[in-house]
């Protein structure tokens, strides 16, 4: 399956790309797509969408999904 | 029967727009109220500007970059709009938001709320704002005289 993996604002700087994609061959979590594809570890207060929705980091990935991993928010 | 669907509201609408220029919130609410509220079915009008400082956390300000995730960050905001009007009877509301760079006294963020009485604008037009800053997927990146930092979090309100 193919996983296309985007990263934000000061995680994008952190792990020093916006995007990633992944081919695992077997099921990820969330936090498991973090590993696979970051070498640093993922800050405690990282916040994690799928198909731009959020999600918990125990929550399974399927083929096509874009994941995404951002900081705490600060808008408005 | 036909006097109860003589005082119905129109079905709830709503406008999300991120911007990457610079927009004036007063004449925004002025235009979007002329072109778009029904004439005599509003009785109130809430709504809440927010302008960058030149300062925080004790440091001057220069300027701030704003981030978002498109495509979540307008779906973030559609689903509180819905939200809103499930919760509150509310007629109409408008959320604009800056992307970009932005300068000391430049609005960031405009939301209004329309609706018959002004409780159920003034509730949601705070529901709005407070789900928008603990959500909503925007970031800011301040450019102070010492270089760029992220702002971490959001003051408590």
């Amino acid at each position: 399956m193919t996983i296309s993996v985007r990263f934000f604002a000061s995680l994008r700087e952190l792990v020093g790309s916006s995007e990633a994609s992944l081919e695992p061959t077997d099921p990820l979590t969330v936090q498991q797509v973090w590993s696979n594809t970051c070498t640093i570890a993922m800050p405690d207060n990282t916040l994690c969408a799928i198909n731009m929705e959020y999600v918990d980091l125990s929550q399974a990935v399927k083929d096509g999904d874009e994941v995404a991993f951002f900081p705490p928010v600060t808008g408005g | 029967m036909k006097w109860l669907f003589s005082h119905r509201l129109p079905v709830a609408e709503m406008t999300i727009d991120i911007r990457s220029e610079a927009f004036n919130p007063w004449t925004e609410i002025q235009s979007y109220q002329s072109a778009q509220l029904p004439a005599g079915k509003y009785g109130a009008t809430a709504s809440f500007i927010g302008t960058m400082r030149d300062f925080n956390e004790g440091d001057g300000v220069q300027a701030m970059t704003l981030e978002h995730y498109p495509g979540m960050t307008e779906n973030y905001l559609t689903k509180i709009c819905n939200e809103a009007m499930q919760r509150w009877d509310i007629i109409d509301c408008l959320i604009i938001h800056r992307v970009g760079k932005v300068e000391p006294n430049d609005p960031i963020v405009l939301t209004v709320v329309w609706s018959a009485h002004r409780g159920a604008a003034f509730d949601a037009c705070r529901y709005l704002m407070e789900e928008l800053k603990s959500r909503a997927p925007f970031w800011k990146k301040e450019s102070l005289a010492s270089g760029e930092r992220w702002v971490e979090k959001n003051s408590p309100g």
